[in-house]
C-alpha cells in the first residue's frame, strides 16, 4: 500500500530540495530520463582532490525524485566516485528489501517505495544522474 | 437490447470479484469480458492444435475456430472479407509490419506524414524506417486543443508522400481526428493511408469501409480480450502489393533450397505458430461487442467525461490537455495538477481503489506539444459508473489536501 509513500519527513525533504539549482562551472553535468515516466534530472558536479566538492540537480519529477536529488545534495559532497556508485548499488539493494546502508538514517523514508517497483527508477534517478556527471567531469 | 453498466460490469470478471476497484485505466487496457475468456478456455479444452497443418479432426477444428476469428474481425471492421484480416500480436506489431512491408519499398526522399499526437508505436517504427531507408517524416501539426490541424494538409501531404500514418483517436487527449480530409488529402497525391485505431476499438465497431483508408491496427487486449492478439486490416489490393515482413513457417507457397515462393494474405503476414486461442478470443470478445447498443453506452460515457471535465475543472491550478467539449472525442480526459506530479497524484488515487495511469502515455512529442513531462489520465468503459468518478475526484480532493 502506498499508505506510508508520502509521510511528512519525505515530503519535508523534497521541500527542501538541497543542491537544487546550477553550479556556474561546473566539471560534469549530465541528464537522465526516465524511460516509464518521463521524469528528467540534471545534475552538475565538481571534483576535488577526487571527490565530489559541489553538486546542483535540477529535477522534473515526482515527490520520491526530488526526495532523492535532495538527499545527495545533503549528503553528497565529499563521495568520491566509487563511493558514489557503491552507494547507488546500496539504495537499489534497499529497494529490493535488504537493510539499507549506515550513515543515511534518511534512506528508511524510501522503504515504502519496495512494493512498488515501477517508483523504484524514480528513487534512483538522482544517483544515476550523479553517477553519469562525475563520468563526464572525469572525461574532461 | 437495453443498456446498464452494471451489467457489464458482472460481465467482466475481475470487476466482479474486485467491486472497490474504480477501473479507469482503459485507454491501457480493458479489462477481459467473461465471453472473451469462456471462449479461451473452451478453446484450449476442446481445440487447441497447431492451425494450417494438420489433417486430423482436432486441427480441423482449430482451423476453423482460427478462420472464424478472423471473419469476426472482419465483421467488427465491416471489412470487405476475411482475408484483409492479418493477425498480429497487437497495434505496435501491425505498424511494424507495415514499417517493413511497406517501409522497405520507400527511397530517400519519399515521404511518411505523422502526427504530432501519436502514440510512439506510430512514431518509434518510422523514425527506425528512416535510419534504414532515408525516407523523410513529416508531422502533422495539432491544434491549441491537441487536435490535428487539418487546415493545412496540402501542405504536409505532397507528391512526395508515400504514406500518411495517424491515430483514429488519441490515447491521452481523446481527440478523435477528422479522417475524412487527411484520407482525401492522401488520396490526392497517391498516398497510402494507416490508422491507428488503438483506442477507438473499445468504443463501438469501426467501418473501414467507410473510413477511406488502406489499413487499419488495433489490439485485442484493448477489447476486452486477451492480450498477446492484435489485427492490421488492410485492403485486399494494398495487402497484395506487400512483400512479407516475417518469414517461417504458414507464410510460405512452396520452399526449395534456391529460394521461396510466398502465400497470399493474409497468412503471408502470419509466420510461424499464431496466438490461436488468443485470436479465438478476440473474435468472442468483438461478437460480443459488435451486439451491444452503442447509441446508449455513448450517452453513458459521454455523461460521464462532461462530469469529469466539469468537476475537475473547478479543482485549484488543475489544466486539462486536449478538448474540453465532448464532441469528437473519446472518453478520456488527461489533466494536469499544479505543484503535484501525476505520478505521486497516482499513487495516492490508488489508497482510494482508483486505478488511473500516470506519466507521458508513451506520447512524448505530445506531451511536448502541451509543454508538460506528463499527466494525470482518466479513461472511461461502459463499465464505469458515477462512483468511480466519485472515488476519483474524492481522491483527488485528498492528494491536494496531502501534497499540496
Amino acid at each position: 500500500m502506498s499508505a506510508d509513500l508520502y509521510q511528512q519527513a519525505l515530503l519535508d525533504l523534497a521541500k527542501a530540495a538541497h543542491g537544487a539549482g546550477a553550479l556556474p562551472s561546473p566539471d560534469g553535468s549530465a541528464l537522465r530520463d526516465s524511460p516509464l515516466c518521463g521524469d528528467r534530472v540534471r545534475m552538475q558536479v565538481t571534483l576535488a582532490d577526487g571527490r565530489v566538492s559541489a553538486l546542483a540537480h535540477d529535477v522534473k519529477g515526482c515527490l520520491l525524485c526530488q526526495a532523492a536529488a535532495s538527499l545527495l545534495g545533503l549528503y553528497g559532497a565529499g563521495l568520491n566516485p566509487e563511493e558514489v556508485q557503491a552507494l547507488r548499488g546500496q539504495v537499489a539493494a534497499a529497494l529490493a528489501g535488504a537493510e539499507p546502508p549506515p550513515g543515511w538514517p534518511e534512506l528508511s523514508l524510501f522503504e515504502p517505495v519496495r512494493p512498488h517497483r515501477n517508483r523504484h527508477g524514480c528513487v534512483l534517478l538522482p544517483f544515476d544522474a550523479l553517477i553519469a556527471a562525475i563520468g563526464e567531469s572525469r572525461r574532461g | 437490447m437495453s443498456f446498464h453498466p452494471a451489467d457489464w460490469r458482472r460481465h467482466f470478471p475481475l470487476l466482479a470479484n474486485h467491486p472497490q476497484l474504480h477501473y479507469l485505466d482503459n485507454a491501457a487496457t480493458g479489462q477481459l469480458c467473461e465471453t472473451a475468456f469462456d471462449a479461451v478456455t473452451l478453446h484450449e479444452l476442446t481445440h487447441r492444435a497447431n492451425v494450417l497443418r494438420g489433417t486430423y479432426r482436432l486441427a480441423e477444428q482449430a482451423d476453423a475456430a482460427y478462420e472464424n476469428a478472423r471473419r469476426q474481425a472482419a465483421a467488427y471492421l465491416n471489412a470487405a472479407n476475411a482475408d484483409e484480416v492479418v493477425f498480429t500480436s497487437g497495434t505496435t506489431a501491425s505498424i511494424n509490419l507495415l514499417a517493413h512491408a511497406f517501409g522497405d519499398g520507400l527511397r530517400p526522399g519519399d515521404e511518411v506524414v505523422l502526427s504530432l499526437a501519436e502514440h510512439h508505436s506510430n512514431f518509434v517504427p518510422w523514425q527506425m524506417l528512416r535510419e534504414r531507408r532515408g525516407v523523410t517524416l513529416r508531422f502533422l501539426p495539432l491544434t491549441e486543443d491537441g487536435r490535428i490541424e487539418l487546415s493545412c494538409l496540402e501542405e504536409f501531404i505532397t507528391p512526395r508522400c508515400r504514406l500518411v500514418s495517424v491515430t483514429h483517436a488519441s490515447n491521452v487527449t481523446g481527440a478523435v481526428t477528422g479522417l475524412a480530409p487527411i484520407v482525401a488529402a492522401a488520396r490526392a497525391v497517391g498516398a497510402r493511408v494507416l490508422v491507428d485505431g488503438a483506442q477507438m476499438v473499445q468504443h463501438g465497431p469501426v467501418d473501414v469501409a467507410a473510413l477511406g483508408a488502406d489499413f487499419y491496427a488495433f489490439s485485442g487486449h484493448k477489447v476486452f480480450a486477451p492480450n498477446g492478439i492484435g489485427v492490421l486490416w488492410g485492403r485486399a489490393e494494398a495487402l497484395a502489393a506487400l512483400p512479407p515482413f516475417l518469414g517461417g513457417g504458414g507464410m510460405i507457397g512452396r520452399v526449395t533450397a534456391e529460394e521461396t515462393t510466398y502465400a497470399a494474405p493474409p497468412r503471408r503476414f502470419e509466420a510461424g505458430t499464431p496466438p490461436i486461442a488468443q485470436a479465438v478470443g478476440l473474435g468472442a470478445a468483438l461478437d460480443w461487442l459488435r451486439a451491444q447498443p452503442w447509441a446508449s453506452i455513448h450517452a453513458h460515457t459521454a455523461r460521464l467525461a462532461q462530469r469529469l471535465l466539469e468537476e475537475l475543472a473547478v479543482l485549484p491550478g488543475l489544466t486539462f490537455l486536449g478538448p474540453r467539449e465532448l464532441r469528437d472525442r473519446l472518453p478520456i480526459v488527461a489533466f494536469n495538477l499544479a505543484g503535484i506530479h501525476p505520478h505521486d497524484a497516482c499513487q495516492l488515487l490508488d489508497r482510494h481503489g482508483v486505478a488511473v495511469r500516470g506519466g507521458h502515455h508513451c506520447a512524448q512529442p505530445l506531451m511536448d506539444a502541451f509543454g508538460v513531462p506528463g499527466a494525470v489520465r482518466a479513461s472511461l468503459a461502459a463499465y464505469n459508473t458515477d462512483e468511480d468518478v466519485d472515488a476519483l475526484l474524492a481522491g483527488l480532493k485528498d492528494a491536494l489536501g496531502k501534497l499540496r
